[in-house]
């Protein structure tokens, strides 16, 4: 007993220790993935922007990432030992995490805490996310430009804001371009599994679809597209352009190591501090990825100029009017939608039939 | 709602293509068991397969290859089980899962350089004169050589343990190890065998998704196709046509709940979603609540000759 309270004791003097003396060690800082970093799309990017955050700091940042985090109860352990383990920033990067992440948060106040796309912070809790649906519109636009049958099939992943955002995002930009368009919303309740994934890219192109749109982080829809021939689709969080220029015919990026880099240098600077990022294509958070010659070329200046108008804040994609889908008004005649409505968009806009999963 | 655009044809194909790889590895997982061995490595062995395979497959751009290799794959992991469960006497279900977390890992390393590759998939046979036929054609007629091989693999499995000494004696192994090792068998050696067995066909089904249902290698693709193989080896009460009737039973629903949401059913989505999970528990109840539970019983015993 009396051992190991003195080996518990030695143990906290360490820490302590190690603490104190920090300032020579290099820096470190976890991430917590979702799935495997070579899924080809989500945590892909996550590890290419962690990767070269590493490499700028050249030696002064040390990073350690776990994979295939369930979000669950065992998000919180994986994040405590994470914590435990001596790391100053955690960057836990799935929106599952957002509890967790506070949890852990309260228990370690001298660890800076970094949840993506979530919205609860706390003071060494920031957030972060990328403004996907500005994507997600332009998506649309050649969607809606492109599809011969009229509709478009979407796989949607788990029901949160994030997804439903890009699903009226796309939505809007197809109708405003072709009225006849209309959705098939399937819902995975999964980030990955690629076989699901392909199954449900099959189903949506036997019931008609010939264009697929998804919010699943593998490349198997692409797979699927291509089988079937005459599909497009468009790379999610990732190029995905082993698919170009057949089927995948653009893709909506994520470049998360900007930010990474800013948010490390802040805490070696001593500068960090808790605030919400939410940043799209003028920041270059959000990437459009080459738009290929399968898209006509009158249709591809289109998307290019509504990308320009985007960055340069001309045009916000959720611009009135525009009707929920029970017949509600949201929006009046030019009126933009507010962040926080984005932000907690738990439904359709007008048009889509179907409802949101609870 | 349109549920005249989901094409019966389609989606019975559909069905077939998704239930093949939890059919071949259910299929062998129940011979394992039938000897009396559990083995709940299934998903290790189908991860290591689907990498195996999808290497081979991609390197010597030949998709039958990859299958041959993925079967040798999941036979040499299945192989450290049975050295450690036979010979060394661990537990089994301890060692089961060790299996299926050294298979997960194994396949991360070996699939990195994999990333991101289009595999040769395996062209649809278009079977003379059968595949013709209008709507059945579609349906039954024009799969690739794999969804074949899982149903004939299901009739040679049951006509084996039925009809063949061999089958009786595996049985026999399974049920009472003690008494089979009394009337001269070579118990260990018999389960041994069983083990690769299931190592190979949950290599196969491995394969089968990294080969032709997705078909590319991703790290995790299994996704837990290998715990609902386990499943449907006790839903089926251990009798290889309910294996077959359970893997494309959970193979439609889910593919069945796909369909019904493009085509925009209003059924809560959620519900759709678990019902494959829910159809299990409710079958698995009925079958319990009968009491023909169908296991053999040495199941997870370990056996040793001086015991």
């Amino acid at each position: 007993m009396l051992r190991r309270t003195l080996l518990a004791s030695a143990a906290v003097a360490l820490t302590l220790g190690s603490a104190a003396v920090a300032q020579d060690d290099p820096l470190t800082a976890g991430f917590i993935y979702i799935g495997p970093p070579g899924d080809g799309g989500w945590t892909y990017e996550h590890d290419q922007a962690r990767q070269k955050m590493e490499a700028h700091f050249e030696g002064k940042v040390k990073t350690v990432a776990q994979e295939n985090v369930p979000e669950s109860a065992d998000a919180e352990g994986a994040i405590t030992r994470m914590a435990l383990s001596g790391a100053d920033i955690i960057f836990t990067t799935s929106f599952g995490y957002m509890d967790p992440t506070i949890a852990v948060a309260e228990k370690f106040p001298d660890v800076k805490f970094e949840h993506a796309t979530g919205y609860k912070r706390a003071d060494n809790v920031s957030t972060y996310s990328a403004r996907f649906y500005e994507g997600r519109a332009i998506q649309g636009h050649i969607a809606g430009k492109m599809t011969k049958t009229n509709k478009i099939g979407y796989i949607a992943s788990v029901p949160i804001p994030e997804v439903v955002r890009g699903i009226n995002s796309a939505y809007l930009h197809a109708k405003k371009v072709n009225p006849d368009v209309e959705f098939s919303i399937i819902w995975l309740y999964t980030w990955f599994d690629p076989a699901k994934e392909a199954d449900a890219a099959r189903a949506l192109i036997e019931n008609g679809a010939d264009v697929v749109l998804q919010h699943t982080d593998s490349t198997a829809p692409q797979a699927a597209a291509q089988e079937a021939g005459n599909v497009i689709t468009f790379g999610q969080a990732s190029d995905m352009a082993d698919y170009a220029p057949m089927p995948r015919v653009s893709s909506i990026i994520d470049n998360w190591a900007p930010y990474y880099i800013e948010r490390v240098q802040a805490v070696m600077d001593g500068t960090w501090e808790s605030k919400d990022t939410w940043d799209g294509i003028s920041t270059g958070m959000v990437g459009i990825g080459e738009i290929t010659d399968a898209v006509p070329e009158d249709v591809k200046a289109e998307a290019l100029a509504m990308k320009e108008a985007i960055a340069s804040g001309e045009y916000h994609p959720f611009t009135g009017p525009i009707n929920k889908a029970d017949g509600t008004a949201w929006l009046a005649e030019g009126e933009v939608a507010s962040d926080g409505d984005l932000a907690g968009m738990l439904f359709y806009v007008e048009g889509i039939n179907a409802e949101v999963p609870q | 709602m349109d549920f005249g655009s989901i094409n019966p044809a389609l989606l019975v194909a559909s069905i077939m293509i998704s239930a093949t790889p939890i059919l071949l590895a259910a299929i062998g997982e129940m011979v394992v068991e039938k000897s009396g061995v559990l083995n709940l490595g299934v998903e290790g062995m189908m991860i290591t397969g689907a990498v195996v395979g999808f290497a081979v497959g991609v390197s010597f751009t030949s998709p039958a290859l990859g299958f041959v290799a993925a079967a040798a794959g999941g036979a040499a992991l299945s192989l450290v089980f049975a050295v450690l469960t036979q010979v060394l006497l661990s537990n089994q279900v301890a060692t089961g899962l060790g299996l299926t977390l050294a298979g997960l890992g194994l396949s991360s390393l070996i699939g990195k350089p994999y990333e991101g590759i289009k595999s040769p998939t395996l062209p649809k046979l278009d079977i003379p004169v059968l595949s013709d036929l209008p709507v059945l054609g579609r349906m039954l007629f024009s799969h690739d050589a794999m969804v074949y091989l899982s149903l004939l693999l299901v009739a040679g499995v049951w006509a084996f343990l039925k009809y063949t000494r061999a089958g009786l004696i595996l049985r026999a192994v399974g049920e009472s190890h003690g008494s089979a090792h009394a009337l001269g068998y070579k118990v260990v050696r018999i389960r041994v065998a069983a083990i690769l067995f299931g190592g190979a066909c949950a290599g196969l089904g491995g394969a089968y998704l990294s080969l032709v249902r997705v078909p590319q290698w991703t790290e995790g693709m299994t996704a837990g196709a290998g715990w609902i193989a386990l499943a449907i080896v006790v839903f089926a009460s251990w009798r290889a046509g309910r294996v077959a009737l359970g893997a494309y039973l959970f193979g439609g629903i889910t593919v069945l709940q796909l369909n019904l949401q493009a085509a925009g059913a209003s059924v809560p989505v959620a519900l759709l979603s678990a019902s494959p999970y829910l159809i299990t528990i409710i079958v698995l109840v009925i079958i319990s609540a009968r009491g023909a539970h169908g296991a053999p019983a040495s199941l997870g015993r370990s056996f040793h000759a001086s015991s």
